[in-house]
């Protein structure tokens, strides 16, 4: 019987042949913790007894999540991180280096064929190179980091057929929203999701990165897609380990297949306070807006930047708003200074801050006032997400939050761009 | 064990966020702390109402969103003994019984706020005592059974140092 991405993944990892439904422990080729969720790890792991990890050159830490530290409270858990990886020898990346999702693959700490767990929900992004990932707790990561393995229940695979390609202006933002708004928030519960087909191949990595990202707010357990020759271009330089890549079999199982065809797709907003409460652009339009926030492990790569910088090349920023750029590693950061386009951002009127997931997650820098709107290129709009349960977030892509922080109001980038 | 309480009632798709906001969870490892804003952003008072022993009663897809663990700790150090969902999200699942928090799939839709419940966990039996009503249970996964029987993963890998399912 044929397999998909995920039984072959777990097949390669677990030393026998498995398929949807069957429970297995598998070997991790990496585990990753950040600092809402490593500090407790660490707990965890000493309370097991843990002495060792399996492998330190197979474990990261980021302090990302609230960097640099605004509080005493929080300088205390970053302190616990930085001394247990010096102590157990593991990878630190400390504040300024980036959001954990975004420097995992770009550090080349993860390559095709890979299993890995991350103590961040968002770890299914690296899906998009052909890497099974996927979150866990702390207690998990804990015990992954002792022993190098986890237990999984091997998922079944829901099929995203994407056809034709997305016209100007609309980015595969729009996609994984209008995708999550047509299947809700639970629709791939204990699932995996595979994207295939034109519409995906025609896509840059980043682009793709992006939709294996928001995979969880569908509840989906990993979000793939295929190696090919961009994975192949993007991997190379960036990392020292050989790449094994996994493709589906054509007879292999399938919960269910849908089918998209881009060339029909629009802007898509998430309204408050569910993601996957999904509209096209236009039932928002011209929605006056307070704050604007471009980043994140979403959308905060070099793409998103250029996107929005190519917007606002020679404008300015509505006066009736603020717009918060967060750039998603210290490599974006330097490659968008070396290419102008954080010239273009701040000159237009943006704040940028440290690269990092603060506003995103309510920790700190941008936190909105009551009653207030969001436009954000974020993966979540839970009510109080972004510190304040009485402002309201809607998520859109880069582009559309640029042509939006131009009007103060939700605008359509096609608008802008045509 | 049996457990008693009384219901509190949510509706679905209630994500960690909501559990415990993430402006409180970087700050602190002091669960104790964490359970004082436990649900707060939905309830303000939840904490001040709930007694010992008292139960989540939600929709579908109880926990979704974050990995936070700091989700199904800040509910067991409010003192609530368990949740029941129509269906929960995968890390919040894994977590609560990694963490020892007894959660529990079942048709949740006929219980109301107030209703007293109890729920027998080794038999796996949900009972309305206010309606009357016994509620079926979905039955754990082996593995996680097993994990629950050590008392969480972290005892689990007290005992054994390992993954140990056999």
């Amino acid at each position: 019987m044929g397999k998909t991405i995920s039984e072959k993944i777990f097949s390669q990892h677990c030393g026998e042949d498995v398929y949807a439904g069957d429970l297995v422990i598998a070997r991790l080729d990496f585990v990753m913790g950040q600092d809402g969720t490593a500090p407790l790890a660490i707990n965890s792991f000493n309370e097991m007894g843990g002495k060792t990890l399996f492998d330190p050159s197979k474990v990261a830490f980021v302090i990302d999540h609230s960097a640099p530290s605004p509080l005493e409270g929080v300088s205390a858990l970053h302190k616990l991180m930085r001394e247990f990886s010096h102590e157990k020898k593991l990878l630190l990346y400390d504040i300024g280096d980036g959001v954990c999702h975004q420097l995992v693959p770009e550090q080349g700490h993860v390559v095709p064929g890979d299993l890995v767990v991350g103590a961040d929900s968002h770890t299914c992004t690296y899906g998009a190179i052909n890497v099974f990932s996927t979150g866990v707790g702390s207690t998990d990561l804990a015990a992954a980091m002792i022993s190098g393995k986890l237990w999984f229940k091997v998922p079944e695979t829901i099929q995203f057929r994407c056809e034709g390609t997305l016209q100007p202006g609309v980015s595969s933002k729009d996609l994984i929203l209008r995708i999550i708004g047509d299947i809700s928030a639970d629709g791939a519960t204990y699932m995996a999701a595979e994207f295939t087909g034109e519409g995906i191949t025609r896509m840059e990595i980043e682009e793709r990165f992006t939709i294996a990202n928001m995979a969880i707010e569908m509840g989906a357990k990993a979000g793939l897609m295929e190696y090919d020759e961009k994975v192949e271009a993007w991997l190379s330089g960036r990392t020292q380990k050989t790449p094994r890549p996994v493709a589906a079999d054509p007879d292999a199982r399938y919960h269910e297949i849908k089918t998209y065809d881009l060339r029909q797709l629009e802007p898509q907003v998430a309204c408050p306070h569910t993601v996957d409460n999904i509209s096209p652009l236009q039932e928002v339009e011209n929605l006056p807006i307070q704050q604007a926030f471009l980043g994140t492990c979403t959308n905060g790569r070099l793409l998103d930047l250029e996107v929005a910088a190519k917007i606002l090349s020679g404008k300015k920023i509505s006066r009736d708003l603020r717009f918060i750029v967060a750039p998603a590693s210290r490599d974006v950061y330097l490659e968008a200074m070396n290419r102008g386009i954080i010239q273009t951002l701040v000159e237009a009127g943006a704040a940028v801050v440290t690269p990092g997931c603060g506003p995103c997650v309510g920790t700190h820098n941008g936190v909105p006032s009551d009653g207030e709107v969001v436009l954000s290129t974020a993966n979540r709009n839970f009510k109080g997400r972004m510190g304040n349960s009485k402002a309201f977030i809607y998520l859109a892509s880069p582009a559309t939050v640029a042509a939006s922080v131009l009007t103060g109001k939700i605008t359509d980038p096609r608008s802008i761009l045509s | 064990m049996l457990l008693k309480g009384k219901a509190f009632v949510f509706g679905n798709d209630i994500n960690t966020d909501y559990i415990i906001s993430g402006k409180y969870k970087f700050k602190t490892l002091d669960m104790n702390e964490l359970a004082r804003h436990v649900m707060e952003d939905l309830d303000p008072n939840f904490y001040e109402k709930v007694k010992e022993g008292d139960m989540i009663v939600a929709g579908s897809n109880f926990g979704c969103g974050s990995s936070r663990e700091q989700a199904p700790l800040a509910i067991k150090h409010a003192k609530i003994s368990c949740v029941l969902a129509s269906s929960f999200a995968r890390i919040f699942y894994r977590n609560s019984i990694n963490t020892g928090l007894p959660v529990i799939e079942c048709d949740t839709s006929q219980i109301e706020a107030e209703d007293e419940l109890e729920v027998d966990l080794q038999k796996g039996i949900v009972f309305n005592k206010t309606k009357s009503m016994e509620i079926p249970v979905t039955p754990l996964p082996d593995v996680m059974i097993k994990i629950l029987r050590d008392g969480g993963l972290i005892q689990h890998f007290q005992k054994f140092g390992d993954f140990n399912f056999d």
